[in-house]
């Protein structure tokens, strides 16, 4: 199983288990909230941004240039953003931490 | 050339200006083309407002038939986001289990109908019917009510004959003020009431902010839903084989979803109003004059999309604006799409093929711009899955 750490804009840190699929999925699945997904996942509507940890993020590894097209123009964006219906579920990233950008 | 195509009228333009003009009632339109463009003008809401004189975003312009202000949609950040945060909760209500029950009932026995006839008109008996119905659930009002907007016709505030109809605005107008009268005398758990006693900054919503949200509200949803919806029929009946490939790999019909609505881009564009002198795609545009987001010519920018003329049910990465961008991004999204959802599965599920019988199609003028929305009507048989 990976596990991923999601912490709130309100500052709640909730640990979840995944082995599949994408981890906005698994955020949805576990009433992450700020994590909508509402797009199901094409990459389209941004309701699922996330701030990867600095030192998480070799390990997550940069977006595409459509993702980072679509980050440009949120309010929220910083260098360590990530549409995260656009990372999957597995060991590459277990443990790490994300911080919900909404 | 297949009757369920959507071709792109703006690609020329898109690649060689990136801008396209137009004319809208002597207040002209320049409207931004490409998908990056599109998107830096969505969020760029100081120098492109929605904020304007009622109606002046709409295209064509709905400023001689209508004062009230439309909520949220005519209003920027940061009050934007106060009276969306009011409504978003209730716009979010198609996802729970009940909604979905009662949508799936509801289209369930609109598929049977149109099963049970020999010829069906797409446009006014099967998508006008499904999406005023569906309505109900949003209003969370009894399912009587769809008869009335039913009545209305396709159009609640444009008309086939006139650009802009004023006197089917007022029908609409005054049946809203009954509602809200009668929500203030029976409060109940229906939209009408849940915004009567809704607070912004501590305050009670007016009448008149009420009624600009419930405007919106059956204005948003009308036209867009029922193209998406004829779109969709029409793209199954030329293409049973997509139908068949969602019923083997029920996975890709959220992929499906996505890309339908991008391909048809039910609402073209959505205008904007410059505050100062700027430029949009190096092209000059001056303060106090209009420019328009071009959801639907983005939606087919080939820097983008591979191959954006073809629909691909399996688009897996597909950040198309057909739901707007940034800050007015559709809050009826979420309804719109549990509506395709649940219509497709049912498709798959009782439906074998479709026969196109006769169609026309409904065509937008944008200046030199001819785009293909849907159709006017479009006559179909439906023919059911297990024909044993
Ligand atoms: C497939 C169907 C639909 C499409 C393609 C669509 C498209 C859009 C687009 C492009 C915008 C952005 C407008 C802008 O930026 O100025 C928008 C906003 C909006 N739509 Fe939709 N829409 C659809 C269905 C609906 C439905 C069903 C409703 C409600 C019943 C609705 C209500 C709204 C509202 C209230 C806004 C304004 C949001 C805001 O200003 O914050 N739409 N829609
Ligand atoms: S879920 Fe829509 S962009 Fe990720």
């Amino acid at each position: 199983m990976t596990k991923i750490t999601f912490i709130t804009q309100d500052n709640e840190s909730i640990i979840v288990e995944g082995n599949s699929g994408n981890v906005m999925e698994l955020a949805v699945q576990n009433k992450i909230k700020g994590i909508e997904g509402n797009c199901g996942g094409v990459c389209s509507c941004a309701t699922c941004h996330v701030h990867v940890q600095p030192e998480d993020w070799d390990r997550v590894g940069a977006p595409s240039t459509l993702e980072s097209d679509m980050l440009e123009f949120d309010d929220h964006v910083s260098e360590y953003s990530r549409l995260c219906c656009q990372i999957n579920v597995d060991d590459t990233i277990d443990g790490i931490v994300l911080k919900v950008a909404n | 050339m297949a009757k369920s195509e959507i071709s792109d009228p703006f690609e020329k333009a898109r690649l060689e200006k990136g801008i396209g003009e137009m004319d809208d009632q002597n207040d002209p339109v320049i409207m931004a083309l490409r998908h990056k463009d599109v998107r830096r003008c969505a969020h760029n809401h100081k120098t492109f407002i929605s904020g304007a004189e009622p109606g002046r975003i709409v295209i064509p312009s709905e400023v001689s038939i209508r004062d009230i202000r439309q909520i949220p949609f005519e209003v920027d950040p940061p009050m934007h986001g106060v009276y969306r945060a009011v409504v978003e909760p209730w716009f979010k209500r198609p996802l729970e289990a009940d909604y979905n029950t009662a949508l799936k009932k509801q289209i369930g026995a609109i598929i049977d109908e149109a099963l049970s006839k020999d010829v069906v008109e797409v446009v006014k008996e099967f998508a006008l019917v499904l999406q005023s119905r569906a309505l109900t659930l949003l209003f969370n009002v009894p399912f009587s009510e769809s008869q009335t907007w039913i009545s209305w016709g396709t159009h609640v505030f444009r008309s086939q004959e006139t650009a802009l109809d004023a006197s089917k605005a007022n029908v609409l107008y005054d049946y809203i003020d009954k509602q809200i009268t009668h929500a203030i005398a029976n409060p109940g758990d229906d939209f009408y009431s849940m915004l009567l006693a809704a607070e912004v900054n501590e305050k009670k919503l007016t009448k008149e902010e009420i009624k600009g949200v419930i405007i919106l509200t059956f204005a948003g949803g009308r036209d867009t839903v029922i193209n998406a919806v004829t779109n969709s029929i029409a793209y199954f009946a030329e293409h049973p084989k997509a139908l068949h490939r969602l019923k083997e790999d029920p996975k890709l019909v959220n992929f499906a979803i996505e890309e339908l609505i991008r391909y048809f881009s039910p609402l073209t564009h959505m205008g904007r109003v410059v505050t100062e002198d700027t430029h949009v795609c190096e092209h000059a545009v001056k303060a106090d004059s209009r420019i328009s987001l071009n959801w639907a010519s983005a939606n087919r920018d080939a820097s983008v999309f591979e191959k954006p003329n073809e629909v691909l049910i399996d688009r897996k990465i597909n950040p198309h604006v057909a739901f707007g961008f940034g800050t007015h991004n559709c809050l009826g999204a979420t309804h719109a799409r549990q509506i395709l959802k649940v219509l497709i599965n049912i498709l798959i599920d009782k439906v074998g093929s479709i026969d196109i019988i006769e169609a026309e199609d409904n065509i937008e003028t944008l200046g030199e711009f001819k785009r293909k929305v849907g159709f006017n009507s479009i006559k179909v048989k439906f023919n059911a899955s297990n024909t044993l």
